[in-house]
């Protein structure tokens, strides 16, 4: 399935809701489901801090498709990071730095991913984005023939550390 | 004096729907509504005198000049000034505890001295001051406070010495609401020759501010909370300070006399208002110091303990709630959390139902830190506020737990 079909399924799955309260259990029942993060990703190089609710992101690169892993102390922002994942976990930096995320308007959040709730999710995006950017460079044949040097060379499942980091 | 559904009536937004439901607005920490006279006086000068104050040769800036110039006399006699000329208008708080902060280092401060702010504090009245620390080599004291949010007294006293040079502390905390004993603070600071500014952010509009009364040498609010327009604000100070501190701005309205070598400056209060003012929001700001004294300070602290004692006693009744800030001396503003749930979920759902409450650090993250906490919902009352608006926050925040449990 890609991107687009992906987002497709997750409009089909909330157009069945017909009040704001069933959509928001329903975020908050898949926002519990989401699998919990290993505490010791749950650190500052990974944390995206939000004025309202802290989001982690953990990205793992197979050389093919990059995985994210995330989290959020609060429960709705967790439910929609959890959309997030589905969209946008498992694809090539090339599909993420492409990706257009439509579904946010069509489900009725797009407020939460606006800039002016400080919740972490829009700097999450933004911050997702970046790392398949960094891993897309990264993986670009270099014009050099010397192998890059170490800090550029951490194993490919290593995460990227903070300088790539987005300001939130 | 006016029954509560004529108040009501007086604040156009209060009468609106938020998601097709009544709005239930307990943000007033944030920003005040507006009154229909506020709204109208703005209106009336841009629909019918608008012009530049203090410059023009004409008729419309003379009107203009006029009602700017009562505006700062309601403003003087609202907080009791000796001189109208004691009241300098800012953009708002924060930036009138930067512009003393500016002018108050350049004049007063060396290395090695000291300022005294509390554990209670807004950013706007922590930032300023250490970045004129740094800029002097000054240091910054803070005044710890007990469990329940009050501060230490005992503590504060121990912390003057010769070195201080200023106290600068807030009248209500806005993260808790509690009101701070000012008088007990500038008396011991004034017995040691010390100055003290009170951050009026959350004081103005919740009590009767008398500034002679209270002997502080500088007071700093904001029109917007007390039912007035954005981006026009007070800072007070006492006319001997005011004479002595340098501008913290250059520009026109603020000279005497420019030559290339040298310029004397204007008489106060224009020394330290550079610039065009936002003179229609001064005008809106005095109307709503008019229309506050129109209620009557007295109803309005009246009314406003009312609400503090029921939204208390209805909150504390539910299960697994926190408040913070629990003190006899409070303003309408209680700040809590509900038992393993985030306060952005909490607020988020409220938000459907038409309710308005802040969540997270109020812009005070050392008091909440203080608490080992990264957050509070905050509901922030005041007198146009109803006792059927704190069942509705009682319901919705029922509904929350539910929701999440």
């Amino acid at each position: 399935m890609d991107i687009t079909q992906v987002q497709n399924n997750i409009i089909d799955e909330f157009s069945v809701f017909e009040d704001w309260m069933d959509k928001y259990n329903f975020l908050i029942d898949i926002g519990k489901d989401l699998p919990v993060v290993d505490p010791r990703y749950k650190t500052k190089d990974y944390l995206i801090e939000g004025c309202q609710s802290k989001v982690w992101l953990y990205p793992e690169y197979d050389g093919n498709i990059i995985t994210f892993k995330a989290d959020s102390d609060a429960i709705i922002t967790r439910g929609i990071v959890s959309l997030l994942i589905k969209v946008l976990s498992g694809r090539t930096p090339q599909e993420i730095i492409s990706a257009d995320l439509f579904f946010i308007d069509r489900i009725g959040l797009r407020q939460n991913l606006s800039p002016t709730r400080s919740n972490g999710l829009l700097s999450m995006v933004r911050q997702m984005k970046l790392y398949a950017m960094a891993y897309q460079v990264r993986m670009t044949p270099s014009p050099v023939t010397q192998p890059p040097t170490p800090p550029l060379t951490p194993p490919l499942t290593s995460p990227l550390t903070p300088p790539f980091k987005a300001e939130n | 004096m006016k029954s509560i559904e004529e108040i009501r009536a007086d604040f156009p937004l209060l009468n609106k729907k938020v998601y097709n439901k009544d709005l239930v607005y307990f943000d007033n920490g944030a920003t005040t509504q507006k009154p229909q006279c506020v709204i109208d006086a703005v209106n009336d000068v841009y629909l019918n005198y608008n012009s530049n104050i203090h410059r023009g040769v004409h008729r419309l800036s003379d009107l203009s000049s006029e009602a700017y110039e009562n505006a700062r006399k309601t403003v003087s006699s609202f907080i009791n000034s000796a001189k109208h000329q004691e009241v300098i208008f800012t953009p708002g708080t924060t930036s009138s505890i930067n512009a003393l902060a500016f002018s108050f280092g350049e004049r007063y401060i060396k290395s090695g001295d000291e300022i005294i702010v509390s554990y209670l504090e807004h950013h706007a009245n922590i930032v300023p001051w250490q970045m004129m620390c740094e800029r002097k080599g000054a240091v910054l004291k803070v005044i710890p406070v007990f469990d329940n949010g009050e501060i230490i007294l005992e503590e504060y006293y121990k912390l003057l010495n010769s070195r201080t040079k200023l106290v600068s502390v807030t009248q209500v905390s806005n993260a808790l609401g509690i009101i701070l004993p000012v008088k007990q603070i500038i008396d011991a600071a004034h017995s040691a020759d010390i100055p003290v500014l009170i951050d009026g952010a959350q004081g103005i509009q919740h009590g009767i501010v008398d500034v002679r009364k209270m002997n502080c040498d500088f007071y700093v609010f904001s029109g917007h909370k007390i039912y007035g327009p954005t981006g026009i604000g007070v800072l007070y100070g006492r006319e001997k300070f005011l004479d002595e501190l340098p501008p913290y701005q250059g520009g026109g309205d603020m000279v005497d006399k420019v030559t290339f070598e040298k310029t004397t400056y204007n008489e106060l209060p224009f020394k330290f208002e550079a610039g065009t003012t936002n003179y229609a929001g001064a005008i809106g700001m005095g109307r709503a110091l008019e229309y506050v004294t129109e209620i009557g300070r007295e109803n309005i602290l009246q009314m406003e303990h009312s609400l503090l004692q029921y939204a208390m006693e209805k909150l504390s009744a539910i299960n697994d709630i926190i408040i913070y800030g629990k003190s006899d001396q409070k303003v309408s503003i209680i700040s809590f959390l509900l038992k393993d749930i985030h306060q952005y979920d909490a607020g988020m759902i409220l938000d459907k139902m038409g309710i308005a409450v802040r969540t997270g650090t109020h812009c005070a993250q050392p008091i909440m830190e203080r608490f080992g906490i990264d957050g509070t919902i905050r509901a922030s009352m005041c007198f146009y506020n109803t006792h059927e608006e704190v069942d509705k926050l009682v319901e919705g925040l029922l509904k929350v737990v539910e929701m999440f449990s």
